[in-house]
């Protein structure tokens, strides 16, 4: 007998940290020592912060490249990095300070930004919550899907890839408790990436993905 | 309609962000929250209270709020740590910094009790920050609450009040970049606004041509509005200098429109300086409006074509997040949390001159598509982001997080 779904959904409130960069060359060291909480807020925060839904990079690291220091290759290169394609945030922290120090390679200079523009390192508390909600079986989730918060959504779909053994989402662990029943929907939720999306995109997208599959 | 809050809420931002802001209540039914601040009318605070307080009494909470009452001396001091925090450079007299610390005495002597027994207090802004110092028999949790931008303060004023913030067991701020660094959480809240006050709910036709007809406003011809105290950060002058360069293109009326708080001792010699730039030029309409003129001032972002909101240091700016939210482009300053808000090419522009505000106005004025268009965007981007609800559930996670200490990850079971 496997266990009814649980919807849960989270709110996120932000810390700011005090560490601050004027350059590159700082934001490099900052991120080498910074807490990975740190850098997960980087990326993911911006789903559930209040921000314009049609940005021109993606994660604060880009946007402060583009908008503090003018460096449109470095802005480009940084917008490009899916944290989702990364096992844990040691490894995405790795890739970003590779990324930094290859700039910082090809230029003499290492670039500036202005006193008011400089890059503040943000964490985050996530505060979870059970909705009460529970689901027994897969066709009642696809139902259940469109009423969801963007907040169950961030949690089931965003934040379950850090702390789920398989860094998956909820959603395809509790399906996977079905046996192969559900395999040809596993295998589109799998190709489903949820980073260059806002959270209501997101949820439209895995509403036409069940709707698709259950043939409703 | 409905006599609950909740539910009038409901239909402006869905029962989603309703159910859960009813969930996150949920472990703090009964908790007593005193704010505390120093003026019960006038300025973004007072308006976010009047409406923050009964919606978490209806969550739940038992919320309550204090307002510390001084005299001349006291708001003149306070008037001089805003401007210094916010980078003026000025040495505090200190028979004003012992008038600041008697009247903070005097109210914690009204105060003492409800404070101390609060689960938590709330102070805002640096008026009553020595409070905590004066309540020891404290057994809730105490936040500061900064709405000003003290990214560059005049260092030896900024050492005085951080004496006094630094036990504090949190601080919040409207951002980051406003935040000094203390021993103790610096939370990032944004402030909000209500879409069912007098001042941003909607209003007739028949009230928008009253209005027009009360302040010899002609509707053939396009309105500019700043909507601001008389304050020299929001740089009436600045504004005038805009519209004159603006008004040599195209024909143009302004109005600046300001209203008083009792904790602004300067509103007044501002307003003498912006009357002096006026010139009595017939097309400037300077307003000096009662702080309750909340309609009005409704009425005149409603029936404006622009609003400006030309700022040279700015807390948030909810004079922006209003006009945004009556589906008007807003030309601001590019500082504090205009910058948040106002994203070029879709809900205004930025600017840093009165040159730059005159190119501005022209350009909206000769793009009317772009104009509907931008204010559209606005309205969604308000609507998703700075409404009251929202700002109510940060609180209420704010409190959460800090029941439960500083972990990164806080399940309720």
């Amino acid at each position: 007998m496997i266990d009814p779904f649980a919807v849960k959904d989270c709110a996120l409130i932000a810390i700011a940290t005090g560490e601050r960069a004027h350059n590159l060359r700082e934001l490099r060291d900052r991120l080498e020592t910074t807490r990975p909480g740190c850098i997960y807020y980087h990326f993911w925060g911006g789903l559930l912060r209040p921000s314009f839904d049609d940005p021109e990079y993606q994660n604060d690291f880009a946007v402060w490249a583009y908008h503090g220091l003018h460096d449109r290759f470095l802005a480009e290169r940084l917008a490009l990095i899916d944290p989702t394609d990364f096992g844990n945030m040691e490894e995405l922290r790795r890739e970003l300070i590779e990324i930094i120090e290859e700039r910082l390679d090809e230029n003499e200079l290492v670039p500036w930004a202005a006193a008011h523009q400089q890059f503040h390192f943000i964490r985050s508390q996530i505060v979870v919550f059970d909705t009460g909600i529970r689901i027994g079986e897969p066709e009642a989730l696809n139902e259940q899907i469109p009423h969801l918060t963007v907040g169950s959504i961030f949690y089931h779909f965003v934040d379950a890839r850090r702390r789920t053994a398989n860094r998956k989402d909820d959603f395809s662990e509790w399906l996977k408790g079905f046996g192969n029943t559900y395999g040809g929907l596993l295998a589109r939720l799998a190709a489903l990436d949820p980073y260059f999306k806002s959270l209501t995109e997101l949820r439209s997208q895995l509403v036409a993905i069940f709707k698709e599959y259950m043939g409703k | 309609m409905t006599d609950l809050l909740l539910d009038r809420y409901q239909e402006i931002v869905g029962e989603d962000v309703i159910n859960n802001l009813r969930q996150l209540a949920e472990p703090l039914q009964g908790t007593k929250v005193v704010h505390v601040n120093s003026t019960r009318e006038g300025g973004g605070v007072a308006e976010i209270l009047h409406r923050m307080i009964p919606l978490k009494e209806e969550l739940g909470l038992e919320p309550s709020w204090e307002v510390i009452v001084g005299d001349g001396d006291f708001y003149q001091c306070t008037k001089y740590m805003h401007n210094t925090l916010q980078g003026n450079r000025f040495e505090i007299p200190q028979p004003l910094l012992r008038q600041y610390e008697q009247t903070n005495e005097e109210n914690a002597e009204r105060l003492r009790e409800q404070l101390e027994e609060a689960d938590f207090v709330i102070i805002h802004d640096p008026q009553p920050a020595p409070l905590l110092n004066l309540c020891s028999g404290r057994k809730g949790k105490w936040i500061w609450r900064c709405h000003i931008d003290v990214s560059r303060p005049y260092r030896p004023v900024w050492k005085y009040i951080r004496s006094l913030v630094e036990p504090y067991d949190a601080s919040i701020w409207s951002l980051a970049e406003f935040a000094q660094p203390l021993h103790h959480p610096l939370y990032l809240i944004r402030p909000s606004i209500d879409p069912l006050s007098e001042k941003n709910m909607e209003l007739s036709s028949s009230e928008l041509q009253e209005v027009l007809e009360r302040f010899h406003l002609d509707p053939g011809r396009p309105i500019v509005v700043q909507v601001s105290r008389f304050d020299r950060f929001k740089d009436p002058a600045g504004v005038i200098e805009a519209f004159r360069l603006a008004k040599t293109f195209t024909p143009l009326q302004l109005v600046l429109a300001g209203g008083g708080a009792t904790d602004d001792p300067e509103g007044e010699e501002v307003l003498a300086e912006a009357r002096a730039a006026a010139m009595d030029e017939p097309d400037i309409h300077i307003l000096l409006l009662p702080s309750d003129a909340h309609r009005t001032i409704n009425a005149l972002q409603r029936i404006s074509d622009i609003v400006v909101q030309k700022s040279t240091k700015e807390g948030f700016g909810l004079t922006v997040t209003e006009a945004m939210w009556k589906g008007k482009p807003v030309i601001g300053g590019e500082v504090g949390g205009i910058k948040l808000q106002v994203h070029n090419h879709h809900t205004g522009f930025l600017v840093n001159t009165p040159e730059g505000a005159a190119l501005r106005i022209r350009y909206l004025l000769t793009h009317r598509d772009k104009l509907a268009e931008m204010g559209q965007k606005a309205h969604k981007f308000v609507l998703e982001n700075f409404l009251i609800t929202r700002h109510v559930r940060e609180y209420l996670t704010l409190m959460l997080a800090i029941l439960r200490g500083t972990e990164e990850r806080i399940e309720l079971v």
